[in-house]
Order: C-alpha cells, then sequence, then structure tokens
C-alpha cells in the first residue's frame, strides 16, 4: 500500500533537486503519449519528471511597459511615439505601454507595435518622440531621441492574452469574396479552412483542469525566461478557451521567437513562441500530458456570416486539421495553419534544453485560476440599427417578363434608380437600375424584355441586418442600393445609401 | 516547362499559340492568359523536351519568351513555416516536408499573385 502510494506522486521538491543535479528525466508534450503508452500511466510517472510544451502563432494581445529614463530638463511625456507609432503613456511619468496592433502614423498597415518589439529586440535603433504640456515639476514640452533596448531602464513585456488553449477553425461559407480575417485570407465558398494553435504542444491543451499552470509558474517567452501572471482577459476556461496573461523581460528575447506579421486587409500582429514547462507530480498531470492531436477537438467557424455568433459547420480534431485537408458538407476542402508547428517544436526543444541543464526550476502555482470563468458578450446599451428601422416599405418593383420601356416609365414615376425585379411569386431575381435603361435604349440589340438586361447577381440584405453590416456591403460592392428580403426571397424594402445619409446626418451624428 | 510568353497586337493578330501548336505539333497547355486590345501574356506549360522547339517557334512569330524557373521565391530569413500559404495556392506549389517544414515546387507556379499578400511574414515574392 505504502509502495504504491509512493509512485502516486512527486513532490515539487524533488523535481527541482533532480533539476539541479541535471538528472531530471525531461520530454516533450509531442513525445508524452507514446511514453504513456509503453509505460503505463504510473511508469510514465516515475519515468519523467518534465513535460514541456509549445506554441507560436499570432497573439495580438500583446506588447511591453517600457521605462525610458529622464530627460534634462525633464519631461513629463504624456504621448509617446516610437518610430511613429504611439505607446499609452498614461501611466506617467516617462513610462509607457506599446500595444502590438498599434499602427505607425506614417506607415499605416505596414509597421506597427509588433514591429517595434522586433526592432528592439533585434537591437535596432528606435526615435522616440514625446509630447507634454509641460509642469512646474516637468517644465519640458517636447522631445525626440533613438534608442535601443540597451538604452532602456525596463523593457518588460507584458501579454494580456496569450496561448489559447485552442483556437475555432476559420471557413468562409457565406460570403462570395476573399475576405481578410486575423485568420488569414478565407476563400469564397468554403476555398480553405485556417486554424491556429499547437494541438498536442499546446500549453493549456496539457493542463485544461489548470491544475499545474497558474499564477507564478516560470515560462518560456520569445527566448527568455517569463512567468505566468494569471488569468488572460476573455479567458474562458469553462468552455475550453483558456488563455494566459503573461509577463518576461525583453533583453534575452530573440527574434526566432518574437516576429512581426501583417494580415493583408487587416493589420499588425506579433508571433509570440510561448512555452510552460509542466512538472509531472501526480497521475493527473500524465493523463492531461498524455493528450494527442485527435483528442483536442475545436469548431469550424463560418467567418463568412458578419455578427458575433457565427455558426459552427462541423467539429474538428486537430489531428485533421493538421493532415491538409477536411470534409465540410461531402467536399474536401484544404487546411492551413496560421501558427508555425515547428517553431512551436523549437520552443519545447529549447525550454527542455533549460530544465535539463539546470537553467530553470519549476514551481507550483502560488494562486490557481478559476476553472468555471466563462467569457460573455459585451452588455450594449446603446441600440443598434437594424435596416428595417430605415428602409423604405413602399417601393416600386417590375416583372421580368415586362418590357424596358414599363420599366423605364416606372422608374420616372416612383422618382427613383433601382429597381428590383421579381419572379411571379414574388421573389427577387435580379435589379434594374437607371443606368441599365440608359444603357439599353444606346444599345437596342440587347432584347426588349427586364430579364435581358437586368443584373442577375443581387446582394442583398434582411430587415435584422445592422445597419453597419449592410453598408459595409454597399461600400465593398461598390452599389448603391440593396433589395430587402425575408427568409423566402420575397422582397420586402429596399435599403438606399441615401436612407443610410439620413440615419447618419441624424441619430449617430455627434 | 512553363514559359512565360508575350507579344504584342499592334501589328495584326497573329494567333501565337495556335501558329505554335499547328506547326510544331507540340501539344501547349495554357495555364494563364490576360489579352488586351494592345498586348497580351500568356502562360503555357510545354514538355521540358519540346521547350526549345516551342521558344524559338514562338519568337520566329515575335512573342518574347522567357522560362520560368524560380517563379514565386520565399525569404527563409522571414518565413516561419506557419503553412498559411499552402491552402490559398490554386496549384500546390507549397507544402509541409516531414519536418513541418515548408517546401516549393515551383515548377508548379503560374504567377497568379494570391500568396503574396496572404503570407503573414511578407517572405513571398514573385519573378520580376
Ligand atoms: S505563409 Fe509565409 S511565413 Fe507562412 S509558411 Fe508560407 S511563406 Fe512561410
Ligand atoms: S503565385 Fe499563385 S500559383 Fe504561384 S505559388 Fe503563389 S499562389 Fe501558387
Amino acid at each position: 500500500m505504502n509502495d504504491k502510494k509512493y509512485f502516486m506522486q512527486k513532490s515539487i521538491d524533488l523535481i527541482n533537486t533532480r533539476i539541479r543535479d541535471g538528472n531530471a528525466r525531461v520530454v516533450t508534450a509531442e513525445e508524452m503519449p507514446a511514453i504513456v503508452d509503453e509505460l503505463g500511466e504510473e511508469g510514465a510517472l516515475h519515468e519523467v519528471d518534465v513535460v514541456t510544451t509549445g506554441t507560436f502563432g499570432a497573439m495580438c494581445s500583446s506588447g511591453a511597459f517600457f521605462n525610458f529614463g529622464h530627460s534634462d530638463p525633464p519631461i513629463r511625456m504624456e504621448r509617446v511615439w516610437l518610430n511613429d507609432v504611439e505607446a499609452y503613456a498614461g501611466v506617467a511619468a516617462v513610462d509607457a505601454y506599446l500595444g502590438a496592433t498599434q499602427l505607425s502614423e506614417t506607415k499605416g498597415d505596414r509597421y506597427g507595435g509588433a514591429h517595434v518589439l522586433e526592432d528592439l529586440v533585434a537591437g535596432k535603433t528606435i526615435e522616440l518622440r514625446a509630447f507634454s504640456k509641460g509642469t512646474d515639476c516637468y517644465p519640458r514640452t517636447t522631445l525626440k531621441t533613438e534608442i535601443t533596448l540597451d538604452d532602456l531602464n525596463q523593457a518588460v513585456m507584458c501579454n494580456p492574452r496569450n496561448a489559447f488553449q485552442r483556437y475555432g477553425a476559420a471557413t468562409n461559407a457565406s460570403s462570395d469574396r476573399v475576405m481578410n480575417t486575423y485568420m488569414g485570407s478565407l476563400l469564397p465558398n468554403c476555398g480553405n479552412v485556417s486554424f491556429s494553435g499547437a494541438g498536442v504542444l499546446s500549453p493549456l491543451a496539457n493542463d485544461p483542469q489548470l491544475r499545474v499552470i497558474g499564477s507564478g509558474v516560470p515560462i518560456f517567452l520569445c527566448g527568455a525566461p517569463g512567468m505566468v501572471i494569471g488569468e488572460g482577459t476573455q479567458s474562458s476556461p469553462a468552455s475550453g478557451f483558456a488563455n494566459l496573461m503573461v509577463t518576461g523581460n525583453m533583453p534575452g528575447m530573440t527574434t526566432d521567437f518574437l516576429r512581426a506579421a501583417t494580415f493583408t486587409g487587416y493589420g499588425v500582429s506579433l508571433y509570440v513562441g510561448l512555452g510552460i514547462p509542466i512538472p509531472v507530480v501526480d497521475l493527473d498531470v500524465v493523463r492531461s500530458t498524455a493528450v494527442r492531436d485527435e483528442d483536442i477537438t475545436t469548431s469550424i467557424i463560418d467567418y463568412g456570416v458578419p455578427s458575433r455568433d457565427r455558426p459552427v459547420l462541423r467539429d474538428v480534431s486537430y489531428a485533421e486539421l493538421r493532415s491538409g485537408s477536411v470534409e465540410i458538407g461531402g467536399e474536401e476542402v484544404k487546411t492551413s495553419s496560421m501558427s508555425s508547428f515547428r517553431k512551436a517544436r523549437e520552443v519545447a526543444a529549447a525550454l527542455a534544453g533549460w530544465v535539463r541543464e539546470g537553467k530553470m526550476e519549476l514551481f507550483l502555482p502560488t494562486r490557481h485560476l478559476d476553472t468555471a470563468t466563462r467569457v460573455h458578450p459585451l452588455r450594449e446599451t446603446e441600440h443598434v440599427p437594424r435596416v428595417r428601422e430605415i428602409m423604405q416599405r413602399s417601393i416600386p418593383c417590375i416583372g421580368e417578363d415586362e418590357e424596358i420601356r414599363t420599366a423605364a416609365r416606372t422608374l420616372l414615376k416612383g422618382e427613383t434608380n433601382h429597381l428590383p425585379v421579381l419572379d411571379a411569386d414574388g421573389r427577387v431575381v435580379g435589379i434594374v437600375t437607371t443606368y441599365d435603361i440608359s444603357k439599353a435604349v444606346v444599345s437596342p440589340g440587347s432584347g426588349k424584355r427586364v430579364a435581358d438586361i437586368m443584373t442577375r447577381r443581387v446582394i442583398r440584405t434582411t430587415p435584422e441586418e445592422a445597419v453597419d453590416i449592410a453598408a459595409r456591403k454597399l461600400e465593398l460592392n461598390n452599389i448603391s442600393a440593396l433589395p430587402v428580403v425575408d427568409d423566402n426571397g420575397h422582397i420586402i424594402g429596399l435599403l438606399s445609401a441615401i436612407d443610410l445619409g439620413k440615419l447618419f446626418g441624424g441619430r449617430w451624428s455627434r | 516547362m512553363k514559359l512565360l510568353v508575350t507579344f504584342s497586337r499592334k501589328g495584326g493578330r497573329e494567333p501565337v499559340i495556335a501558329r505554335t501548336v499547328k506547326e510544331t505539333g507540340v501539344l501547349i497547355n495554357v495555364e494563364r492568359a490576360h489579352i488586351d486590345s494592345v498586348a497580351g501574356e500568356v502562360l503555357v506549360d510545354v514538355p521540358d523536351s519540346d521547350s526549345d522547339l516551342v521558344c524559338s517557334k514562338m519568337r520566329e512569330f515575335g512573342a518574347t519568351v522567357r522560362i520560368l524557373v524560380d517563379s514565386v521565391r520565399r525569404d527563409e530569413d522571414e518565413c516561419v513555416d506557419c503553412g498559411a500559404c499552402i491552402s490559398i495556392c490554386p496549384k500546390d506549389v507549397f507544402s509541409f516536408d516531414d519536418e513541418w517544414r515548408l517546401t516549393l515546387t515551383e515548377e508548379r507556379c503560374v504567377l497568379c499573385g494570391k500568396c503574396v499578400p496572404a503570407c503573414p511574414h511578407h517572405a513571398l515574392s514573385l519573378m520580376q
């Protein structure tokens, strides 16, 4: 009985003694499942002391605190720019926080906070500009100088939301154009699936109950030793989407594990390499680190739907996502990853090296994270206007078999530029504009009936759609009106750019 | 082998591709074409063994022919092997090797350009 109990757990002190003595047995989370298969759970507990994890992917919610030191005469920096990227300076007097996604004021989305962080780590010189109104104790009002990472008193990376346990996979089933998102380019008609996360190597997927990952736990952050602060913002462990707030000092980081990135049409982000060594203290840790890609599932979500609660097309495992293609509705769809599995392996391997060489000892959380936390949506107190509130309800329409001349007359009488074309059941099958009619008059060979000249690919809206979404449709398609249809495709109104103008000029004006 | 054929249409409307096929008997696969009233740019695929014959024939008809080798290029310092480009490319130019390192099969590239803006690390560029 006693014997067995000895095998059921292992103290963190014993693990640290072995690390100090250079005899700790360290493996990566990718190797662990096979070890557990071979030795059994108790055997693995006996044999393995530390399992290292790693991930390398876009983590937008990242940034760093800087202390620049005082100038002479001194200035209280009210606003601060690093290479024209503004940092938040409301933390007085010569401190600022630079967020990774903040864009340059001169280079737009080609350069941002993430690039400044990468340039600092690469040892490059950065231009610092600051502005102040001047006070008795801080008389200076402007400052411009050049700095490198070595010149700063502190450069502390502090990332509010990193290393999600898993990420939803993205596809584009409902929009007929290429969408540019933080999940990369999504081709129309489910042309591809984009996913993120290291699956089997993901730190939190190896401790979903948050038993050994928590506040104070040492980590690998962009090549330097760092620490878990606590629960990340928007963390949702109760729904399987936990994440972490982490910190680490920038001196010591390398561009091998910290890279700026640009998502076309979306903006700038930072690729962060993050790994956590997991002490194998009991059988529960053995079980949770034996997880495989097959066991970690996520959902494929339709990003083509422009609302918060996007429809889930199917559930999928990381093993399927990583295989190169998945099936959606009977079709093979190619998958690709936004995060790098090869780099995730490098993180886990580098971290394993640190522990083996005695460079990093392990600690249990000084405070555990709450596994019951669940993210909830924003409480919106202002009314979000819907299409039905501003659309025109009584609008002239025309049948597809009518003559073009009739359409022209209807347009004139209705003092409108857009005429939805209906089939016999009142469903929208096309649209004609005054332009189409003028064109038909100039080149009469094109036909006599409305159906011959109408545009058949009609962009529509629905009464419950948010006005912002409808406005974006007008803008992206360079058109000036949208037929409003019900669930059956029947016409119930028209939303024109003029209606939008009234709205933006009215309730939304400041 | 892929050839990028450009021709001007100012001096008449010589059917360069059709005549080359007819006179050489080589089956030419057109992968991509952009032709307007003054000029044309066509990307074709021909068997390696016939490429010399096809090139000289097309040049005879006044076309400029370039053999595409490094059509798409990857900057290895910038690439992080994420794989975002893999599902974007219509010609399966990109894939992973056993070590999850990105590999390119450049011969398949038709210079459509889709992968360039899709790479978050600006690692991809096309032959100029
Ligand atoms: S998308 Fe860019 S960084 Fe990612 S694998 Fe392809 S070339 Fe490399
Ligand atoms: S240019 Fe087009 S065909 Fe060539 S590699 Fe890029 S996506 Fe593929």
